[in-house]
């Protein structure tokens, strides 16, 4: 994350992100394939590192492996598709919102106070080690067990996560740069998916 | 290039003159009332830089009326019209903090001899 300054010269926290080129890879139409979709690879590897199956993915469209792809139900920008065509971060205009989701950066084994945002329990009146504690797990003979699904300390984090509302800032076409307000799902040089 | 290094170079200013904890400033603000917009000036001791790039900021201090106010200034704030440095103090700490608790003859910074 960076900060950028507006018009009224305020300073808005924002995330720099490369958005794009995205290529092509496959276009897929309801006569063909039952349902709309394009499918768009981002990022690069070396034709060495992937298998034969991946390297005949990318012949049609002529542009070397990517690092990801991504099917993309009902994607629509107002044009006829190809493969092989790019899609740009000039699709965002600033001042609009869009969604981002990505993988949230994995935090380990964290307690109830932090993943659940439980309130602990009381730092005096006679306590010594409660302040981070769960409590109760539940009733005692009936029901005789611990209900499935019940808030407990656990794996937090790298899990998909989407954030709506997010404001674009700017549009960086040149750069391929979209810098969006606020934080995003992601860590470091992690990978998104930003829809409008 | 960094592309947050990127970002933040179109941003950044290059006329910003050397000044350090405990120089005297004069800060240019713009201010903007209604649709007019003019230039207030805030002047002060600088007690704190902090940050790098296009996140450094810098604290100035002033008595106003009896009152210490103290402002933080974004360096590369676009509403920061001009910075001035009209004494250079000689202090022996980067963060002048210890100025809150002091007043009037006490909180006086001795002027930096150049040789």
């Amino acid at each position: 994350m960076t900060r950028v300054f507006d018009e009224a010269g305020n300073v808005v926290a924002a995330t720099v992100i490369e958005a794009g080129p995205n290529v092509v890879t496959q276009v897929k139409t309801v006569e063909k394939d039952g349902y709309r979709a394009v499918q768009i690879g981002f990022g690069t590897r070396k034709p060495k590192h992937v298998t034969k199956a991946v390297q005949g993915q990318t012949r049609k469209s002529g542009k070397g492996p990517f690092e990801v792809v991504r099917e993309l139900r009902d994607f629509d920008n107002g044009q006829e598709l190809q493969v092989g065509d790019e899609i740009k971060c000039s699709i965002f205009n600033p001042g609009e919102l869009v969604k981002v989701t990505g993988i949230t950066k994995g935090l380990g084994f964290q307690g109830v106070v932090r993943r659940h945002h439980f309130g602990g329990g009381p730092k005096t009146h006679g306590q010594s080690d409660r302040m981070r504690a769960p409590g109760s797990l539940g009733q005692s003979s009936y029901p005789s067990r611990v209900f499935k699904g019940l808030k407990m300390a656990g794996r937090m984090g790298g899990v998909q996560q989407t954030v709506r509302n997010l404001r674009v800032v700017k549009v960086d076409e040149a750069n391929n740069l979209l810098i969006i307000k606020g934080a995003v799902p992601a860590t470091e040089k992690g990978i998104v998916l930003i829809r409008k | 290039m960094n592309k947050l290094d990127l970002v933040a170079a179109s941003q950044m200013k290059t006329d910003i003159p050397a000044f350090h904890p405990g120089d005297t400033v004069n800060v240019h603000v713009k201010v903007i009332e209604g649709d007019k917009e003019r230039i207030q000036v805030f002047q002060g001791v600088v007690i704190n830089r902090k940050g790098a790039g296009i996140n450094a900021t810098f604290t100035v201090r002033k008595i106003s009326e009896g009152i210490g106010v103290e402002r933080i200034f974004p360096l590369h704030s676009p509403n920061i019209a001009k910075i001035e440095n009209i004494r250079e103090g000689k202090v022996r700490r980067a963060k002048l903090y210890y100025l809150r608790s002091l007043r009037g003859k006490a909180a006086r910074i001795s002027e930096k001899r150049s040789q």
